[in-house]
């Protein structure tokens, strides 16, 4: 289970975050991969990880955002201001100028993976 | 070719209409546009002055969007006032000495209060009622009176009674005439809006003549009238009818009628034909038009004669007004009185539920010539419409003001109007311009409608109107009137709800498989959830629900802007132990949070990473404290005074009562945010009036107010039930929660949701006392359910490792979140500013 944006970008190491369980379907939680903080949700769709950043509050928060779709796409709203980005590309609905980083992440094993160059 | 100066004297709401319209029509392509303004501030909505006491600021009640005269290059003289004209130089003189030059000069001066010359009339104390001066002079002095008594029973009287009463004052009107509002409604009509008003507390006195004002030591001590009858009081406001304000046009010579009022003609053009006259100011064919409309039309009129093509010329206008006094409606429109010849009557008097309702037809019985509406003016609009567009009557005329009967409908509706009918007469918007308008757009709601045809932006009084169109509009056009939660649910919240209940749906994806589509999102989630928790009170972190909640209610604390947390235990009542406070005071130091008391009440303490809420609660729960619920659209915290048991004013005990009621109803979610306060006498320290239920304590029990909010427009609880005893008190407040839970919209409050009820207060009545709808017993047991399966949501999730295992920063690491820092002020910890960040940021990676 990859989600199919980020297949492209290279990975030399694949780094364990947590068991899948540990993530309730339809929710996120954050990592800390090596010294950055990424938000990974898990829907019925597949699995995503983008920045926990978020660029409208400036808090490290978008993993306890509420998770959801628009016309199919899946997202996820910020906890602070409510923005809503796009799981797939990292994509702010609310402002196109607004892009955050999405990252490679897998599900090997029963274990939530997020992948580095 | 030079611009020519337009010059409007008087910028009260006739004549910024006047500037408006010239702006509209393009006229500053030719004219400069000057205007002087005697207040301190530019028009203001005179109309609804009294709001000014209901909590709108005067920047609520400014006509005038901020920079719109700077934007159009209007020259104003603001407070300063012109006092002369030189007709033969064209030249306007002002109080500070400018000189203008006009081409053409239009006088919008208004009017003034009359004050009948009684002797006493000037004394301290007396007041009239115009400007928000005058209002701030009135509010002033009323703080140190007990009695107020308004002279004048008309329109403007009654407003400023009411403002009075607002005040907390005793009060009395005084109408020289043998009835209230004599030029609008007749005898009968006359007494039942005198019962309905003295229902409301304000004594009405009739048939009184004012023949002195005694004072003593300078100041109003009492009335003396004519038939040798007394009434002390504190303060008098006159509001006894209008003059026009025509002294500068008298002194340059212009024609002014002998009863006052600046002769103008068709064209609104004065004596002299550069010179117009328009609104309060203005005399046409002998009369003065003391309503806002007429004022408008006038304006209008003005500017196409002098900047436009002068088409349009004014033959006098319709005096149809329908008002809301006190919240007692009065209207009458057309021949109210029956002088047509031949014209015949058709009353009806209902003293019992204090209405009374008059239409006059003529002689043939097939039209509408006029009527009188009070205490229920709901049908004005029809009736005005069928009145002005001669739409043939029904064959029974009474079926229109008999009230509804079930499944016999006989109201001419705004479908048969034509599309010439005037729906808006403040700004002149017609049927046909207003359907066209959602036509053209694609509008389907009321907001935007009201803003492409200024429909509805005047005195309000045809929004219903307007709306109907709109619906009737859109189901024309195939268009559904809807009220959908989101893409994800085809429903609105209230048809969530009962599905939820009907069909005992228990899970967000249960109802998402039956009733929705998609995968749900920020905004159906935290809905159902609430309604979930409404309907069966389960946990809200349990696996089924825990994902649908916002972040406050997903980690049971209220987030900051920070991405920390802040911490409110409940203190019911606003009552604590001082062993309890110095818990909290222990907790606060040892996890270094920043401690603030809140308004209701309460001990909010912030800064709190999500790692150590389940620490922190862990030492509170040990101090005998429990979850607060300030983070859930839930009841907050239930305000007290502290009542009998110390005040030497208390008549009960209200800090009991506060904290039986927040124990009762902890917990209780909500479509928004519920708060409650309880005084235990009518000084109403814990100010139950601004909150969604209220409660004052009486020498009999207690008084019941609901629907009332602070915040961002405050709003004050109305008056549900009062003298009830503790065990109906609550009876009827468990109704009123679970009604307004079932009916209302997402994240609308109490107030809000009252303001929309069909029917309002008299329906919440009967829903909440008469039980008209049959469904008492029902939300009772609902509420039951409720009170029974309370739990402390923060001791049920201590105890839970599955619920805990969420409160960390990190899946991976046990590492809080190194992006949060602190800085120190006034000796406690809080997040840096953005520059304060970047220095402590520099700091830390050197």
């Amino acid at each position: 289970m990859v989600s199919a944006s980020v297949e492209s970008q290279t990975v030399n190491q694949w780094i364990t975050v947590c068991q899948l369980e540990q993530i309730l379907l339809n929710s996120g939680v954050c990592a800390l991969v090596v010294d950055k903080q990424i938000a990974v949700f898990r829907t019925a769709a597949g699995i995503y990880a983008i920045d926990n950043y978020d660029p409208f509050s400036k808090a490290y928060v978008l993993s306890r955002g509420l998770v959801g779709d628009r016309n199919g796409i899946p997202k996820v709203a910020s906890p602070i201001y409510k923005q809503n980005f796009n799981l797939q590309t990292g994509e702010c609905f609310d402002d196109p100028t607004v892009q955050l980083s999405v990252y490679p992440v897998r599900v090997a094993d029963g274990q939530v993976q997020v992948g580095i160059a | 070719m030079a611009k020519k100066n337009l010059v409007v004297v008087g910028n009260g709401m006739v004549g910024h209409k006047f500037l408006q319209k010239s702006i509209e029509i393009g006229a500053t392509q030719d004219w400069n546009l000057i205007t002087f303004c005697e207040e301190p501030r530019l028009a203001y909505d005179r109309v609804n002055l009294s709001g000014y006491f209901s909590g709108q600021s005067a920047a609520d009640l400014s006509l005038v969007e901020p920079g719109f005269y700077d934007q159009h290059g209007v020259k104003v003289y603001l407070g300063d006032k012109a006092t002369k004209i030189d007709r033969a130089a064209k030249k306007v003189i002002s109080a500070q000495g400018a000189e203008v030059e006009f081409d053409r000069l239009v006088i919008a001066t208004g009017s003034y209060p009359f004050v009948p010359p009684i002797a006493g009339k000037d004394t301290e104390g007396t007041f009239v009622y115009r400007t928000i001066e005058d209002l701030e002079a009135m509010s002033a002095y009323a703080e140190q009176a007990k009695v107020g008594v308004v002279v004048g029973g008309g329109l403007l009287g009654l407003e400023c009674a009411n403002a009075l009463k607002n005040m907390g004052l005793t009060t009395h009107v005084v109408e020289f005439a043998p009835r209230l509002m004599p030029l609008q409604v007749d005898e009968l009509g006359g007494n039942i809006l005198k019962d309905q008003i003295q229902a409301l507390g304000v004594t009405v006195h009739t048939s009184k003549s004012t023949t002195e004002i005694v004072s003593v030591d300078g100041r109003v001590q009492k009335m003396v009238f004519a038939d040798g009858s007394e009434l002390f009081t504190d303060m008098i406001v006159f509001s006894a009818g209008i003059r026009p304000r025509d002294e500068i046009a008298k002194e340059c010579g212009l024609t002014v009628g002998d009863r006052g009022g600046i002769v103008i003609n068709e064209q609104c053009q004065t004596s002299d034909p550069h010179v117009y006259a328009i609104g309060e100011c203005a005399l046409h064919e002998g009369k003065i038009y003391g309503l806002v409309a007429p004022g408008y039309t006038m304006a209008t009129i003005a500017a196409e004669q002098i900047c436009g093509d002068g088409n349009n010329t004014f033959g006098g206008a319709d005096m149809s007004t329908k008002l809301k006094l006190m919240g007692v409606d009065v209207a009458s429109f057309g021949d109210a009185f029956g002088q047509t010849p031949g014209a015949k009557v058709v009353g009806i008097t209902d003293s019992i539920k204090g209405t009374y309702k008059k239409l006059v037809v003529d002689a043939t019985g097939k039209h509408l010539l006029g009527g009188m509406l009070v205490g229920d003016a709901s049908t004005y609009g029809n009736l005005l419409q069928i009145s002005q567009n001669q739409i043939v009557l029904p064959p029974n005329p009474e079926d229109l003001i008999l009230p509804a009967k079930s499944g016999a409908s006989t109201s001419l509706g705004v479908d048969s109007f034509p599309d010439s009918a005037q729906i808006c007469s403040c700004n002149n918007v017609t049927k046909g311009d207003i359907c066209a308008a959602i036509q053209a757009d694609n509008i389907t709601d009321i907001g935007t409608l009201k803003k492409c045809t200024t429909a509805g932006t005047g005195c309000g009084g045809c929004v219903p109107l307007v709306t109907d169109l709109l619906k009737l509009e859109m189901k024309k056009a195939g268009l559904e009137v809807k009220n959908n939660l989101c893409e994800h649910f085809d429903h609105s919240r209230q048809e969530l709800y009962s599905l939820v209940r009907l069909e005992k749906i228990m899970t967000f994806t249960d109802l998402l498989a039956k009733h929705g589509k998609g995968q749900g999102c920020e905004i159906c989630k935290p809905a159902i959830g609430s309604i979930l928790a409404s309907a069966w009170n389960e946990q809200i972190l349990n696996p089924a629900h825990v994902t649908l909640q916002d972040t406050n209610d997903a980690f049971l604390a209220n987030i900051q802007k920070d991405g920390t947390y802040s911490v409110i235990p409940r203190i019911p009542g606003g009552e604590v132990t001082p062993v309890a406070l110095i818990a909290l005071g222990e907790v606060a130091r040892d996890f270094g949070l920043y401690t603030k008391i809140t308004g209701g009440q309460r001990i909010d303490l912030l800064g709190a990473r999500v790692d150590q809420l389940p620490a922190i609660w862990q030492r509170l729960i040990a101090a005998g404290f429990e979850s607060g619920h300030a983070y859930g659209k839930a009841l907050r915290t239930v305000k007290s005074c502290v009542g009998s048991t110390w005040c030497r004013f208390g008549v009960q005990d209200s800090t009991t009562l506060a904290i039986v009621v927040e124990e009762r109803y902890r917990g209780l979610r909500a479509p928004h945010k519920l708060k409650s306060a309880v005084s235990g006498c009518t000084r109403e320290c814990a100010e139950a009036q601004s909150k969604d239920f209220g409660i004052i304590a009486t020498e009999q029990g207690w008084n019941l107010y609901v629907c009332g909010n602070g915040g961002m427009k405050p709003q004050h609880a109305q008056l549900l039930a009062s003298d009830l005893d503790q065990e109906t008190l609550i009876k009827y407040i468990d109704r009123f929660l679970m009604f307004y839970i079932q009916t209302a919209n997402r994240l609308e409050r109490t107030a809000t949701w009252l303001n929309k009820l069909e029917g309002g207060m008299d329906y919440l009545k009967a829903v909440v006392i008469d039980d008209c709808l049959g469904i008492a017993d029902r939300l009772e047991a609902e509420m039951a359910h409720q009170v029974a399966t309370y739990q402390c949501e923060w001791q049920n999730t201590l105890a839970d490792p599955q619920k805990l295992a969420r409160f960390n920063h990190f899946v991976n690491s046990p590492e809080p979140d190194p992006s949060l820092l602190r800085v120190e002020e006034r000796g406690q910890a809080r997040p840096p500013y953005a520059h304060e960040r970047e220095v402590l940021m520099a700091i830390q990676n050197r």
